[in-house]
């Protein structure tokens, strides 16, 4: 009998995409949060990080087309697993009820592809916004160590001075921490790297995990509104 | 029945379906005078042998061996594949978990893959056509080897049994939100891949059983981990690990 081939938009082979491309973006946002945390130092520690990734010319670009491209192939996999399974069955029970522990079906889980897609449409005018200025602010400068650079610290404070961008980042990044609270032991999971032993680990530090990026990140806003 | 002990009756809410081709509804029925030691299958008993009495046609279910072996009987009561008791078929399941007069809605294992051929009765031979694929070792295994004839730890066995356990109920399919037979596919690709007669084919079972898998219409894995709570032999999602890796693994030998 003829061997089938590995197909990676068959069902497993959609998880493992899901997975790794979990695990890279959780390994980035990690970077993201420790990166911004210059923002409580100030404007000239803040305004050095972002100077220092830009001096490094075509190799930030690369990183930033590699990101892209792992956001699009997170997010597409991901669609297709949702879609994959909303039509996996037509006539659905009229009473339907979990059978608890062990099971990890919560709101979070339930709730990935919505939590998902928002981080979809979140990570576009993110970029738009701060990589790409289009509310403008990207012309702001600044003198660093007798060197003139762009102000992005300026953009940011700017940013959060207004409320309602506060509530929109604040909002987002709860809906972050909540696709964390599954993404983080499911990614393991899917990648098929979880025994009976490390599952529970990996389960509870999936909660430090995402209280910890949703706390980090939404901290920051919050800072800037009150104090900068 | 003793007259001592005291009996129960329920409301029951039972999808009734001709076949394939109707659409099914619930059905209201009640049924007295059930002994709260009685299985679940015993109550549905109860309640077609009053149906037959009155003429009207008997709620049609799987059964074999009622006693927790064969995979036959799966329905969800109330929502939950086997009903309220983890790790339990419905034929082990006694009418003593259910207070009386209350109602319970029973309904079939629901899922594209396995259509309802009637009422609670619903046609699970995709696990077969996936089985077929791969769920087999193709050498002559023999008759059983003497004791340490064969270089399998006692920790293999073990771990080997943890997953042929599987009696192919399916209420990991109908447990879960996407009907995905992970669980299903993951524990038969286990159990023979850590097995040296098994391991020969374990390139060929993982890619061809996962290929049936998707080709009878079950949905993916999301891992929600709903089916290790419903399953009856407490099989863990361990072994939907192992197919991750054991697909992974074939991208690179294929
Ligand atoms: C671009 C927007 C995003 C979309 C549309 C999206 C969507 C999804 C969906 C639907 C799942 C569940 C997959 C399944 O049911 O198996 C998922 C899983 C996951 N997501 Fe996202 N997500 C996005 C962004 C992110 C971000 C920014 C991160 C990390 C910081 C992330 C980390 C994860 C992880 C770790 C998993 C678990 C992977 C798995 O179970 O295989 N996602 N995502
Ligand atoms: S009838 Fe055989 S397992 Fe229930």
């Amino acid at each position: 009998m003829s061997t089938p081939r590995f197909q990676l938009w068959s069902s497993v082979g959609k998880k493992l995409l899901t997975g790794i491309t979990g695990l890279a973006l959780m390994g980035f946002i990690v970077t993201h949060l420790v990166g911004n945390l210059n923002l409580f130092v100030g404007s000239e520690a803040f305004n050095g990080y972002t100077e220092a990734l830009h001096q490094l010319g075509g190799l930030l670009v690369v990183a930033e087309l590699g990101l892209a491209g792992l956001f699009l192939l997170h997010a597409v996999s991901a669609i297709l697993v949702w879609r994959d399974n909303s039509g996996a069955r037509s006539v659905q029970n009229t009473v339907v009820a979990s059978k608890g522990s062990p099971s990890k079906q919560t709101v979070f889980s339930q709730s990935m592809i919505v939590t998902g897609s928002v981080l979809l449409v979140f990570v576009v005018l993110h970029v738009a916004q701060f990589r790409f200025g289009i509310f403008g602010g990207l012309d702001y400068t600044t003198t660093l160590d007798g060197k003139e650079v762009r102000d992005l610290y300026r953009l940011v404070v700017e940013t959060f001075k207004n409320p309602a961008w506060v509530v929109v980042y604040v909002g987002v990044m709860v809906l972050l921490g909540g696709h964390l609270r599954h993404g983080f032991w499911s990614a393991f999971q899917s990648v098929g790297l979880l025994d009976p032993m490390l599952r529970p680990l990996a389960y509870s530090a999936g909660a430090v995990f995402a209280v910890a990026i949703a706390v980090g990140f939404l901290v920051m806003p919050i800072y800037l509104f009150l104090f900068a | 029945m003793t007259d001592a002990k005291k009996t129960r009756s329920y409301k029951l809410r039972i999808w009734r379906q001709p076949d394939a081709a109707s659409t099914g509804r619930l059905v209201d029925y009640e049924v007295a005078d059930v002994d709260p030691d009685s299985s679940f299958l015993e109550m549905l008993d109860h309640l077609n042998e009053t149906l037959v009495k009155k003429g009207e046609e008997p709620v049609a279910f799987e059964s074999d061996c009622r006693e927790g072996i064969c995979g036959a009987c799966g329905v969800c009561i109330d929502g939950r594949p086997h009903g309220p008791v983890t790790h339990l078929t419905t034929c082990g399941l006694r009418m003593r978990e259910f207070g009386d007069g209350v109602t319970i809605t029973v309904e079939p294992f629901r899922a594209n893959a396995f259509p309802v051929v009637k009422d609670l009765i619903v046609d699970r031979s995709s696990f077969d056509r996936v089985i077929e694929r791969g769920g087999y070792v193709s050498v002559n295994a023999g008759s059983a080897p003497d004791a340490n004839a064969l270089p399998i730890s006692t920790d293999m066995a073990e771990d080997a049994m943890d997953s042929a356990a599987c009696i192919g109920c399916g209420a990991c399919v109908a447990s879960c939100p996407n009907a995905s037979a992970s669980l299903f596919v993951g524990a038969k690709i286990r159990q023979m891949k850590i097995l040296p007669q098994g391991d020969v084919e374990r390139t060929r079972r993982a890619l061809a059983m996962v290929e049936q898998m998707d080709a009878e219409g079950f949905g993916d894995c999301s891992n929600h981990g709903e089916c290790e709570a419903a399953c009856p032999k407490a099989i863990s999602i361990e072994n939907i690990a192992t197919l991750r890796r054991e697909y992974l693994r074939a991208a690179f030998r294929s």
